[in-house]
């Protein structure tokens, strides 16, 4: 047992620590908030697209676009959303280790896949295993703007279409509840499963069906990925509050257990000093 | 006079919502007027103006590119960015348009840059004029 000034000092430093993690939680939470309204927000968005996306492709069987087209798998690519930094919990642990199984149980070769990185995070590990990172982008905000990843977004597109490579899986965290986060694995490009709820209508094309597939499927790909940017920034708010909540809870213990150690170390200074002064007063009679 | 419902959406979120008499866009193959009752349609639109008609009064929304689509009773529009035209920052968008024509002096020749530099000028400029109006 440490002395009372080093006991005293530990309190003090691991309350200091539990101010900012403290902090820290109630920013997450503020982002959290923030980050679920902009993920309701962009549901009409993607409804609709959705919507019109599986009338489109569906009610025109002979419109054909490269996006729809599966061909054959020479470079496949990765799409991985992380967060911007640490201190998340398991958040980035997660879903990196679900990529990396995902790549491992496909290829052999580093050669056969590219990584496309999404949050700071992602790119650091990427890049200490030595893979091929063929796009990232970090800083990106805590509450996305859609102009703000339009850029990387519409580079990943372009470089499927240009035939960079021939199919595109996409690895986030899916925010379930604010104590939960699942790992979705989803496949983008080429775009084979176009699913929607509603009954697809039959539209006129102005002017066909081919030219409105070539602005729609984009578009409609685009939306894919900035929906899961959204849903995943949702979850990293969330278990940001999470960890920070056990942290500052932790802390507290801690911070109880020291008290209880300096108490009795102080009450055995004092015995001590009694014991002392009476044993002098008996050694003078 | 009937009415169609119109809304504008964007990732970002819905942007405008209202009943209106007519739509005005502009499509990629040229001026497109919608009425109520309009057969279910869709069209690419051009970075452009959305004119919205009802009593006398137009509203003006920026729209850069996107989708129109068209039922009996509604009409959406899906763009990746818009802006009704009393919330449209002009000053970034002067500065954008800036940007862009630098970037266009610059190079001259073509490639995928000069062609994203044309595209945020015409933004740019769109977003000026339905500022203007």
């Amino acid at each position: 047992m440490g002395s009372l000034r080093d006991i005293k000092n530990k309190i003090t430093s691991t309350k200091k620590m539990s101010q900012i993690t403290k902090a820290m939680e109630m920013v997450a939470a503020s982002n959290f908030t923030r980050a679920e309204q902009n993920a309701k927000a962009f549901v009409p968005y993607m409804e609709k697209i959705q919507e019109v996306t599986a009338s489109v492709a569906l009610g025109s069987s002979d419109a054909a676009h490269p996006m729809l087209v599966k061909r054959p798998v020479k470079k496949t690519a990765y799409l991985v959303i992380t967060a911007e930094r640490g201190l998340k919990g398991s958040f980035n642990s997660n879903v990196l280790r679900a990529a990396m199984q995902g790549i491992n149980a496909r290829h052999q070769s580093k050669d056969e896949y590219v990584i496309i990185s999404l949050g700071k995070v992602g790119r650091e590990f990427f890049k200490k295993r030595d893979m091929n990172i063929a796009l990232d982008l970090t800083g990106i905000a805590n509450q996305p703007t859609f102009a703000e990843v339009k850029d990387t977004v519409n580079k990943t597109i372009g470089m499927f279409i240009d035939g960079a490579f021939d199919e595109l899986y996409m690895f986030y965290n899916h925010f379930v509840n604010p104590i939960q986060n699942d790992v979705i694995e989803k496949k983008i490009l080429p775009l084979t499963d176009i699913e929607t709820s509603k009954k697809p209508m039959s539209y006129e094309f102005e002017p066909s069906a081919e030219e409105i597939l070539e602005v729609l499927l984009p578009q409609y790909a685009e939306s894919l990925i900035f929906g899961a940017l959204l849903d995943s920034k949702a979850g990293e708010h969330a278990a940001g509050m999470l960890a920070m909540k056990n942290a500052t809870d932790n802390a507290k213990e801690l911070i109880n257990s020291y008290s209880l150690l300096f108490n009795r170390a102080r009450q055995a200074a004092i015995t001590q000093e009694i014991t002392e002064i009476v044993g002098g007063a008996a050694a003078l009679e | 006079m009937k009415t169609i419902k119109v809304s504008v959406v964007t990732p970002d979120g819905p942007v405008y919502e209202s009943d209106v008499e007519m739509v005005s866009t502009k499509a990629l193959s040229g001026e497109l007027g919608i009425l109520p009752g309009h057969i279910p349609m869709v069209a690419p639109l051009q970075i452009g103006a959305v004119r919205l008609i009802s009593g006398g009064n137009t509203e003006y929304v920026a729209v850069s590119g996107g989708l129109l689509e068209v039922r009996p009773e509604q009409v959406t529009i899906l763009a990746q960015a818009a802006e009704v035209s009393d919330n449209i920052d002009v000053d970034r968008a002067l500065r954008a348009k800036e940007r862009a024509e630098n970037l266009l002096h610059q190079q001259k020749q073509e490639n995928i840059d000069f062609k994203r530099a044309e595209l945020a000028l015409k933004r740019a400029i769109n977003r000026l004029d339905v500022a203007g109006k």
